[in-house]
């Protein structure tokens, strides 16, 4: 049989379903000799705010158990300067280039992505809704159904170009956040933002990162993003899933997608081995090939997980 | 810049710090002083992410051609892990990254100063730059004898070379910072290159300021990747016009800087439980 690893995934057309999350790919030309930028699945771009922010004080990045916890603080020169900067050297890599849009209000989050409609060669939207929502004290989009729907909404109705909501597991209704942003209109779903954490230094009796709290990455966090797509993807079969989380080899993709993801993204590997994705693509089709499935869709639809209670 | 899997040739302790040389060409060749590799880790819980090393050698004709070395101190995981690697065992290294330092054109007189292991990476700028005939002078400290980095690589390299140690052991008591003053006059230095502690390279700046003396100093942020993608291990650094101030990548954009160009206090109100 003939494999492919062409997707469609939420009127997405992938070369694979390998892509880079958001914040490990910013600029090609730094990659140049370390990895075939046309070989990945797509492009999800670091987080962009409407105005331009410094960023998070350092140190941004500390590791931890099995993982990395990091708060860069969306570091960004803004939509416009992206826009005209940034995007051009991304569309060149031929790939599809998803836009991860953070904000701290529901119109900041419109405007970016009003912005982005007019940029044009943009194939995607990602909602990334684990941000302070400003306009309720602070508390995270992404950990309260009405907000990240009202985001989710509000973007979607907007915008012609397939929009996604990165969620966290950190709230524990995500199955009920996720139908909600479903609901309000987006074409697929990203899990997950990876978990809030701290790390103390006990010498220095200070926090490990300058922003205090981060984020944690890498296969540390690996089983609560396959639990994340996993209930969701039960909740809402139809809905395509990005699954990511400390996806480092083939067989942790195939694990995500077995769980129901469509396609994955490769974050904390990338920053290792720049060509992660283009690696677990690999085995993606030696596995097709091996299991005789003709494309990655047909993985999903493996019967035995569904049969499995949870 | 390449990703090799490259051959260790020899990992030997040097004093209290630990040296591996190792064969890369393709690295080797294209190398500059003030540039670093990244070095990866056994996939482990305690080690996810590379080890940036800035390079100490990097051979690039006669019998060691094609051969690079780095340089460190065995205090974690990654490094803890790099110390027992043996001759002969293969790693997996991407470089060479970064800018390195910039050659002096009209100066002549280089002090060039460090601390440590970082004495290493400044040993191979005092290379290129005694090929192109400048003077070489240098300030090297440590904690203790143990801890001057190859002293005698450093004689051979330079018109004269001062060694402080912190307790006395070898040289000078005290830091390099004290030295630095009468050292710089003494010598007629024109320009400074540094490499060691944030604390350090600020007193080295702060000279240099007052002096009107240009200096290149090799900043170490805690990094990710290492090729200017994950905006992690940003330094503040100020405009041209110095108008305003902006975390830049010291990956790509540096580890090298103009030490005028670096906003010495926030990076040190910012750096938290770093050194």
């Amino acid at each position: 049989m003939r494999s492919t690893l062409d997707s469609e995934f939420g009127g997405v057309m992938l070369p694979t379903p390998v892509l880079v999350a958001a914040g490990c790919l910013r600029s090609p030309k730094e990659l140049h000799g370390l990895v075939d930028l046309r070989k990945l699945g797509g492009i999800v771009t670091t987080s962009i705010t409407l105005a331009p922010h410094a960023g998070a004080p350092v140190p941004r990045i500390t590791e931890t158990p099995s993982g990395v916890l990091s708060a860069v603080g969306w570091q960004n020169p803004g939509v416009d300067a992206f826009i005209e900067h940034e995007i051009p050297p991304l569309l060149k890599t031929g790939v599809p280039i998803i836009v991860s849009i953070a904000g701290s209000s529901v119109s900041e989050y419109v405007q970016v992505a009003t912005a982005l409609g007019h940029a044009g060669g943009i194939a995607g939207l990602e909602l990334n809704l684990a941000c302070p929502d400003e306009e309720r004290g602070g508390g995270i989009f992404a950990h309260r159904a009405d907000r990240a729907a009202e985001v989710a909404g509000a973007v979607s109705r907007l915008t012609r170009l397939p929009v996604f909501a990165k969620l966290s597991a950190d709230a524990y209704e995500i199955v009920d956040i996720a139908g909600a942003c479903v609901h309000a209109g987006v074409s697929g779903l990203t899990l997950i933002s990876g978990p809030l954490g701290m790390a103390i230094g006990v010498m220095s009796m200070t926090p490990q990162l300058g922003a205090t709290i981060g984020r944690l990455s890498g296969p540390a966090i690996r089983p609560i993003a396959v639990r994340a797509v996993y209930e969701v993807a039960r909740a809402l079969p139809e809905i395509p899933i990005f699954g990511v989380g400390g996806i480092v080899e083939p067989q942790h993709a195939l694990e995500m997608m077995l769980a129901g993801a469509s396609a994955v993204q490769v974050g904390t590997a990338m920053l290792v081995n720049p060509s992660a994705p283009v690696d677990i693509a690999k085995g993606l089709l030696a596995y097709l090939k091996a299991m005789g499935l003709a494309s990655p869709s047909e993985i999903g639809s493996q019967p035995r997980l569904s049969k499995a209670g949870a | 810049m390449k990703r090799v899997r490259a051959e260790v040739l020899s990992s030997r302790s040097v004093g209290n710090h630990h040296s591996i040389a190792l064969v890369a060409p393709e690295i080797a060749e294209r190398a500059r002083p003030g540039q670093f590799i990244q070095v990866a880790m056994p996939a482990s819980q305690a080690t996810v992410l590379r080890r940036p090393f800035a390079i100490h050698k990097a051979s690039k004709q006669g019998g060691w051609a094609g051969t690079l070395e780095f340089s460190f101190d065995r205090r974690g995981a990654g490094t803890g892990w790099l110390g027992e690697v043996r001759a002969h065992q293969f790693l997996d290294i991407v470089g060479p990254l970064g800018k390195g330092f910039a050659q002096p054109k009209s100066r002549n007189n280089c002090l060039l100063v460090a601390e440590g292991y970082a004495a290493g990476q400044l040993y191979f700028l005092a290379e290129e730059l005694r090929a192109r005939k400048k003077r070489v002078d240098m300030i090297i400290g440590g904690a203790n004898q143990d801890s001057i980095f190859k002293a005698i690589e450093g004689k051979r390299l330079s018109q004269t070379i001062t060694i402080v140690t912190a307790d006395g052991s070898l040289g000078e008591r005290g830091r390099v910072a004290d030295v630095l003053p009468s050292i710089a006059d003494r010598c007629a230095s024109d320009v400074v290159y540094a490499a060691g502690s944030r604390s350090m390279l600020k007193a080295v700046a702060d000279y240099c300021l007052q002096q009107h003396i240009p200096s290149q100093v090799a900043v170490e942020e805690r990094m990710a990747c290492g090729w200017g993608q994950c905006y992690t291990c940003v330094v503040p650094i100020s405009s041209e016009d110095g108008q305003s101030v902006e975390m830049v990548r010291s990956c790509v954009e540096g580890p090298v800087f103009n030490s005028t160009r670096v906003d010495w206090d926030a990076w040190l109100r910012f750096s938290g439980g770093a050194t």
